[in-house]
């Protein structure tokens, strides 16, 4: 018995590391190319550089055009974190009113915002980007903002509204009785528990708006105002077989923020994730 | 008295944000693109009402035809495919393994970066002719095919993006697994029931209400796909990689046939309403609630 369960232990193991080999292979790949020469890049098969070199990074920093990558990286922190912010700000305000007031259609509300989670972007996208147009929004990063300081992603709502459910309502009335009015007991009670909530809505909001590129692409014309999502197509577009390394490189730093981001609240976003249970 | 009914409406206060979104920015544009969808608009000059015509001349364009096969194609390996290698893996690491949040994380990593443009970029250095993959056959003698070239492989090298970030339906599988009292299993022991058994009389039945939300989330994403067959791909070759959501793209901001556009929007809702039906109404068959 005990060694059929050894056995079946290991099989497990095999298999979990084989897979996570698999998996993980396109980006050590990724990081192990970005120090290759671009002579053998493709001509061998090893993960590790044979003999390192450190240009790539340099170059496609610098970039070939009028714009380097540090431009777009900034852009892009420009485009994402006020959008983040704007994010949770509107989560908590959404999501603490239903979950604590009791008001007329409130359940019809509520139905209506649960029913957009299923509304796919694709169908209001075009009167979106005539009305944006029209308030001489586009090439700006209005678009992202504004969306997200409506409360536009029904995620984050429920999300919040969740949270909020889960927490002692004791905690409020306790404040009431004391005469603190519903602001004061969001501010000054609930939030500090918001924390996990908060953490989770940063995490899945900077990587959505960091990898977003649809948007991106119809919104973001010029080239100064490019995110990296743009800048990093662009310069492969008019990449030639020199410059792959420069590619991977660039590649390679375009993804570290949403990494570091995730690794530095991983532990807040998973209990996150269990409160909702849901994600796509 | 009136302090009462203003205190009534005091929640207002705090969802009137989203409230106000709602109605400009998702109700609004969804009545304005059903609109759109009977007219001639342009982007430039006004929109003219021509009644169903955009709709008729959509069913017979041949690439409108095409598409819907390479998308309907798409959905089907991809949401099955990222499902099934979710809901094993969860099933691996929902045994008390040593070391299960190092997978856990390893397998999330590719769900947080998969979206990107970056990952598109490597997919094709990974794919191409003499890219990583087939010199990593080479190595083994086998000669890989062209991935990206030929129209055979595109669609299923670009479905490998999508089941590759399998992770975040794992996770909820995961907590799921978690959830079924341990109660249900050990009585399954004392009736002798295999592990098979287990897993479709317990397991997959109290999964089931998880697993449903998420065939939905993902088959609704993947439906409106773009980033990897615009980047990876840009549709070809010979179309076979020509998903909805690229269509969609060209057609509306690319040759700017906003009304034309709108139309195959709403054609792509209607899909989407239509599976999302089927699929629940499958699962009233299938999908088990605890409360019941």
């Amino acid at each position: 018995m005990l060694k059929k369960k050894n056995s079946a232990l290991i099989v497990s193991y095999i298999i979990l590391i084989v897979l996570a080999y698999v998996m993980i292979y396109p980006l050590l790949w990724m990081v192990g190319a970005s120090f290759k020469s671009n002579a053998e890049i493709f001509s061998t098969v090893g993960l590790l550089p044979k003999e390192p070199v450190f240009g790539a990074f340099k170059a496609g920093w610098e970039g070939t055009g009028r714009y380097g990558f540090s431009t777009y990286l900034i852009n892009s922190f420009e485009l994402v974190l006020p959008t983040v912010l704007f994010t949770v700000i509107s989560g908590i305000l959404i999501g603490y009113g239903f979950a604590r007031f009791d008001f007329p259609l409130k359940k019809f509300w509520f139905a209506i915002m649960l029913s957009t989670l299923m509304l796919p972007s694709t169908v209001i996208i075009i009167p979106r980007y005539i009305y944006f147009k029209q308030l001489g929004w586009l090439d700006s990063y209005m678009p992202f903002w504004i969306p997200a300081l409506l409360g536009c992603t029904t995620f984050f709502n429920y999300m919040f509204i969740q949270f909020f459910r889960g927490l002692p309502l004791e905690l409020d009335e306790s404040a009431k009785l004391d005469g603190c009015n519903s602001f004061r007991i969001l501010i000054q009670i609930l939030l500090p528990l918001c924390k996990s909530a908060i953490f989770s809505a940063i995490v899945f909001q900077f990587v959505w708006i960091w990898n977003d590129f649809l948007n991106t692409l119809i919104y973001v014309s010029s080239v100064v105002k490019y995110p990296v999502s743009l800048g990093l197509r662009m310069s492969m577009d008019i990449a030639t077989e020199f410059d792959w390394n420069q590619i991977m490189a660039m590649s390679l730093i375009s993804i570290l923020p949403p990494v570091i981001i995730f690794f530095a609240a991983q532990k807040y976003f998973v209990e996150g994730i269990a409160t909702t249970g849901m994600k796509n | 008295m009136k302090k009462k009914t203003l205190k009534r409406f005091e929640g207002y206060a705090y969802i009137g944000i989203w409230l106000f979104g709602f109605f400009v920015l998702q109700l609004a544009p969804l009545v304005t693109s059903f609109w759109y969808s009977f007219t001639d608009f342009e982007m430039i000059g006004g929109a003219d009402f021509i009644g169903l015509a955009n709709y008729a001349d959509i069913f017979k364009d041949p690439d409108f035809l095409l598409s819907l096969k390479v998308t309907f194609n798409y959905v089907l390996i991809a949401v099955p495919g990222k499902i099934i290698f979710a809901l094993i893996i969860a099933l691996i690491l929902a045994q008390k393994l040593r070391g299960i949040n190092i997978f856990r994380t390893l397998y999330y990593i590719p769900s947080i970066l998969g979206g990107s443009v970056a990952i598109s970029v490597l997919w094709r250095y990974l794919f191409m002719e003499g890219g990583v993959i087939n010199n990593l056959l080479s190595v083994i003698g086998i000669q890989g095919p062209n991935w990206l070239g030929d129209p055979k492989y595109a669609l299923g090298t670009i479905s490998l993006v999508t089941i590759w970030q399998f992770g975040s339906s794992m996770l909820l599988f995961l907590a799921g697994i978690k959830q079924i009292p341990v109660t249900y299993y050990e009585a399954a022991e004392i009736d002798g029931a295999s592990k098979l058994r287990k897993f479709f009389s317990i397991t997959l039945p109290e999964l089931s209400p998880i697993v449903l939300f998420n065939v939905v989330m993902q088959m609704i994403n993947a439906f409106q796909e773009f980033t990897p067959a615009y980047v990876i791909t840009n549709g070809g070759p010979l179309k076979s990689t020509y998903l909805y959501g690229l269509m969609l793209y060209e057609t509306g901001f690319e040759f700017f046939h906003m009304g034309y556009a709108s139309a195959l929007s709403w054609i792509l809702f209607a899909i989407i309403i239509a599976f999302t039906l089927v699929i629940f109404k499958f699962s009233e068959l299938h999908v088990h609630y605890g409360d019941e």
